[in-house]
């Protein structure tokens, strides 16, 4: 998880070899080599890529068929108040929860790697047994949770008398979802941050020991910096993960319909675009609109994460 | 309301009635429009034999396959099961694109045919002669197959409603089966005031529940000739529904339990839920998902508006229908009659189907078949009242299905906010509307 850092361009010859007729000969052996990769890379990444571009150029109707509109869909989606209310639900997503999750999964991570956790095997498993529970599991057994009439909200609000605010309302929906993902993916942060943290040499600590540093100070200035790379990928990973929200609001849709629209995220909405409204082509359009843009994201992160290691 | 689609009514034991007769009489009439066959031409081919696919979920249909083949031994009948509802639509859709795979025969739901029949994708059977049918089903069914002067399919089964009840829990409250809508806020308000956990029914925004609540009221928000379509949510009949349906919200009525989840059984088996009102396919779902209830439910009509012209409509049900790219059709043609016009319909009311023929709705034996479940009530005899009430003029849609899939976006607000359920119907209607546009449809007001 440290070898992040970008291959080296040591080692490439200075001035390339003078160029000779036998060029176009060499060229096609090239080709030949590579054409395995080049066959299965093109039917497996670039042809369904292509076809989605194709695909949101058009726009069929039920009354009309299908024409070609060039960039009409593209121009709807942004115009499109559904697209962008799905886009900052999932931002917000984004900004809250990300950090909370990876802060978790830091601060357990770096207690399990300090040596001085009581049965830190069990910890290690236990923290990240959730990860092995299928999404779709998780989902329905915190829906359980969940339900503030037959679940354990509704049986502490018996119990105690109580009345807890229903975790499956609109207003606090998201807010539960956030709390599921959570739970599902601390510890595969957690094992991410721990991998890392077991790979940076020990005479370092013992160095720092020497020195009379703190264990506060041996986090910021060895074990931080150390990780760096583990942390800018678990970020991106959870970048990803949220533009990408679309298991729990689908399964918990059935146990709060009105509080979770057919546009609660961008994936639920071209879901439901594709599959109840067949408007596969805005579909298309929605979908690439939603990759160009987690890309970006993605790529902003890791320069600013990389940067500082240069 | 896609799983009201789905009908295991194993409970409606029946014996043998014997149908419609399988010959409509009609060999002069050489097939007029595009597609077409004479009595004799379909009788023909089913002897020539062949092989056709049937794309269907209902379950009783697979000892009609048997039987018909019995029958007919030189054809072959391919039962697939190609999903329930929606899935089944939109694999029938990307086929009938694709140009291939596409089925010989496809069951389709009521409210779901709009979106078939609008592009012609399935056949106008009056070529075949469907429309001798005409009187062998009953109102509902009948009118929901036919669309731009064609009729695209035959009916399968129907859904006509009826209040189910816990007798137990009415009687310990001491309150009355209601016979109006006015007696059913009444009877609500008293069963959760007696208990604060019990509840009249639940219902958390379902369109088609809505839709079929407004049928009944005389509403008619759908104008749809053919591809002008008119959606207004503000006539007499939906605002009679609306302003109940608001009283119930208001004063919290409804137990906000969404049907078909688990805690929608567990509520009906544990009393927080007293009543429902929908189809008849409901009672093998009753006794399949709630054993326990079995002796304290009930079957009564819907309750009505005006108790001088009882109204009733249909929730679920659906048709077999031929889709157009077939190359079978006169085969095809000979199977939907015997499946659900002939033979196949005894076979398919023996194994617990509702049925949409007259005939059999009429038959004793039907009528008079004792209900366990229901305390050996003979609920058939409401339903069959039910079916003969239902007004045939309502339309749906022809995209219904998606419109019933943003129902909780829009008019759902009103179950979780203070949305009113008028304003959220408006909603609704708007971005059905918006949608209908989209899809090239001529909206009008």
């Amino acid at each position: 998880m440290t070898t992040l850092s970008p291959p080296t361009m040591a080692g490439r010859p200075a001035a390339p070899p003078p160029r000779k007729r036998s060029t176009r000969r060499r060229s096609w052996v090239g080709w030949g080599f590579i054409a395995p990769f080049m066959v299965v890379f093109a039917l497996v990444f670039l042809a369904p890529i292509a076809y989605s571009i194709y695909l949101s150029l058009f726009r069929e109707q039920m009354v009309g068929g299908t024409s070609f509109v060039g960039l009409d869909n593209y121009q709807r989606a942004f115009d499109d108040p559904k697209f962008w209310e799905a886009l900052g639900r999932v931002s917000l997503f984004l900004v809250i929860q990300v950090p909370i999750m990876l802060g978790i999964a830091l601060l357990v991570a770096l207690a399990i790697d300090s040596g001085r956790l009581y049965g830190k095997n069990f910890f290690r498993i236990a923290i990240f047994m959730p990860y092995a529970v299928p999404a779709v599991v998780a989902t329905l057994m915190w829906g359980f949770i969940y339900g503030s009439r037959f679940g354990l909200v509704g049986n502490i609000n018996d119990t105690f008398n109580v009345s807890l605010p229903n975790p499956l309302s609109p207003d606090l929906v998201l807010a539960s979802i956030g709390n599921i993902v959570t739970w599902e993916f601390v510890g595969y942060n957690m094992l991410i941050f721990y991998a890392a943290l077991r790979v940076i040499p020990h005479s370092l600590y013992e160095a720092a020991e020497i020195d009379g540093a703190s264990q506060l100070r041996m986090i910021t200035a060895i074990k931080l910096p150390a990780i760096r790379g583990a942390l800018v990928i678990a970020t991106i990973f959870s970048i990803i993960g949220s533009f990408q929200l679309f298991n729990e609001p689908s399964i918990l849709q059935n146990l709060a319909p009105n509080a979770i629209t057919t546009y609660f995220t961008p994936n639920l909405f071209t879901y439901s675009l594709s599959f109840s409204g067949q408007q596969h082509n805005y579909a298309a359009t929605v979908a690439i609109l939603m990759g160009l843009l987690t890309m970006v994201v993605a790529y902003v992160v890791q320069l600013r994460g990389m940067r500082k290691e240069a | 309301m896609t799983k009201t689609a789905r009908r295991a009514l194993r409970g409606v034991g029946l014996a043998t009635v014997v149908a419609l007769g399988l010959t409509a009489c009609g060999s002069d009439d050489g097939g007029s429009g595009d597609a077409g066959a004479s009595a004799d031409e379909v009788t023909q081919a089913l002897e020539e034999g062949g092989e056709i696919t049937v794309w269907a979920w209902e379950p009783t249909l697979g000892q009609v396959v048997e039987d018909f083949q019995a029958e007919y031994p030189n054809v072959k009948v391919n039962l697939v099961n190609a999903g329930t509802a929606n899935d089944q639509y939109t694999a029938l859709q990307n086929a009938m694109q694709a140009g291939s795979g596409v089925p010989d025969v496809a069951q389709i739901e009521y409210y779901a045919m709009g979106q078939f029949s609008l592009n012609e994708s399935i056949t106008d059977l009056s070529g075949f002669g469907a429309g001798e049918l005409a009187d062998s089903y009953s109102p509902g069914p009948w009118s929901a197959v036919q669309a731009n002067d064609g009729i695209y399919g035959l009916p399968m089964d129907s859904g006509p409603m009826a209040l189910y009840y816990n007798k137990d829990l009415f009687d310990e409250y001491g309150i009355e089966v209601p016979t109006t809508w006015d007696e059913y806020l009444q009877a609500a308000r008293d069963l959760h005031e007696a208990n604060p956990n019990a509840y009249m029914t639940n219902d958390t925004g379902d369109g088609g529940f809505a839709t079929s609540m407004i049928w009944q009221a005389g509403g008619r928000p759908y104008q749809v000739d053919g591809t002008e379509v008119g959606i207004d949510f503000s006539d007499e009949g939906s605002t009679r529904f609306i302003d109940l349906w608001q009283q119930m919200l208001d004063e919290d009525l409804l137990a906000p339990i969404t049907s078909w989840s688990d805690e929608w059984f567990q509520g009906m088996g544990d009393g927080t839920i007293a009543s429902l009102a929908t189809g008849a396919w409901m009672p093998a779902n009753l006794e399949s998902s709630l054993p326990d209830g079995a002796g304290s439910w009930r079957v009564a009509p819907l309750p009505q508006w005006d108790e001088n012209a009882p109204a009733s409509a249909e929730n679920g049900g659906s048709a077999l229908t031929i889709p157009d790219a077939s190359s079978k059709k006169e085969l095809a043609y000979g199977f939907l009659q015997y499946a659900n016009a002939g033979d196949g319909v005894a076979t398919r009311l023996e194994n617990g189907a509702f049925p949409a023929t007259t005939a059999d709705l009429n038959s004793e034996e039907f009528l008079s078949t004792e209900f366990e479940y229901f305390g050996g009530q003979r609920a058939n005899e409401v339903f069959a009242e039910s079916a003969a009430n239902v007004a045939d003029d309502w339309s749906y849609l022809p995209f219904q299905v998606y419109a019933n899939s943003i129902f909780n976006d829009t008019a759902g607000k009103a179950y979780v906010s203070n949305t009113t359920l008028a304003e959220g119907l408006a909603q609704w209607q708007d971005a059905s509307r918006r949608y209908g546009e989209e899809q090239g449809f001529t909206i009008t007001d």
